[in-house]
């Protein structure tokens, strides 16, 4: 799926990254807590997250994941977008929790590798 | 023919105090292995063993040290901390086994899988801990014939 389908399905505001949302996401990540992330290190191209931080951003850097969406409507602050843009990540946001975000985007085909 | 020729020494200081700095030795040794054209795999295990580290000193520790080797065979980490120590090792190692509290909660931390994370993604995991003291993590990771992590 591509990323700028996810910001489709999700109805989410691009926030950073326009020359990237023609990568494709094989797979995607949902959690607040970040180890929880990093426990699993398979190619994971999408973080959902609740988590509005720098480390949020870390984190997919270290776990080379190309884009992160924030749910229920938090925006990501200045200094968080200009790390993002050091490391080439797509910041999206989506007014959907959760629980929905996941919901969509893995019924719309996002599945990850079994 | 090894790609690498010298050792590389990297010395960080880790800011207790700085959450948004937090990170960012680890960020700057991901620049690096990527500069010198390392495998990205064997990256990404260095660099999630070493966030990991430079997390819990941040927010277990107050702060600490942190000392990268490279070399043709393998990356060396060693984190170093003058913290409050771990009182029971073996509890700390469990996953999700946490003393975290609501604030680093909030700030993404307390999964209680930090250490189980470094312990899984390097070869070679070595931690020391002396309560009112410190706390010393080694982490090796090696360059060829290491651990699959899937
Ligand atoms: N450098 C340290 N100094 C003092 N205590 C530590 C240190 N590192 C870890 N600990 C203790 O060990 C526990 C487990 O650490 P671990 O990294 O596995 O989980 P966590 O940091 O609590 O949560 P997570 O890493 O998932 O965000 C911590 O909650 C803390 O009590
Ligand atoms: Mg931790």
């Amino acid at each position: 799926m591509k990323i700028r389908e996810v910001q489709a399905i999700l109805n989410a505001t691009l926030v950073y990254g326009e020359e990237f949302i023609d990568k494709e996401m094989i797979s995607a990540c949902g959690s607040d807590l970040m180890s929880d992330v990093l426990a699993y290190v398979k190619e994971q191209g999408l973080l959902l997250t609740g988590l509005v931080n720098p480390q949020a951003i870390r984190t997919a850097e270290m776990m080379d994941m190309k884009c992160i969406v924030f749910v229920r409507g938090k925006m990501p602050d200045s200094s968080m977008i200009q790390l993002a843009e050091e490391h080439g990540i797509v910041l999206l946001c989506t007014e959907y929790h959760m629980y929905k975000a996941c919901g969509l985007l893995y019924s719309n085909g996002l599945c990850g590798k079994e | 023919m090894s790609f690498l020729s010298e050792l590389i020494k990297l010395v960080y200081q880790v800011d207790g105090d700085d959450f948004t700095a937090a990170g960012s030795a680890s960020s700057d040794v991901k620049r690096i292995m990527k500069q010198l054209g390392m495998d990205s795999e064997i990256t990404r295990r260095v660099t999630i063993c070493m966030y990991e580290g430079e997390m819990n000193m941040v927010i277990h520790a107050k702060g600490g040290e942190a000392f990268v080797e490279i070399d043709d065979e393998k990356v060396k980490i060693l984190m170093k901390d003058k913290g409050p120590g771990i009182p029971d090792l073996n509890l700390a190692m469990q996953e999700g086994w946490t003393t975290a509290d609501e604030t680093a909660r909030n700030l993404g931390f307390g999964a209680g899988m930090g250490l189980p994370n470094m312990k899984r993604y390097s070869d070679e995991f070595q931690i020391e801990t002396k309560m009112g003291e410190g706390t010393t993590v080694t982490m090796q990771i090696w360059l060829n014939g290491g651990k699959k992590v899937a």
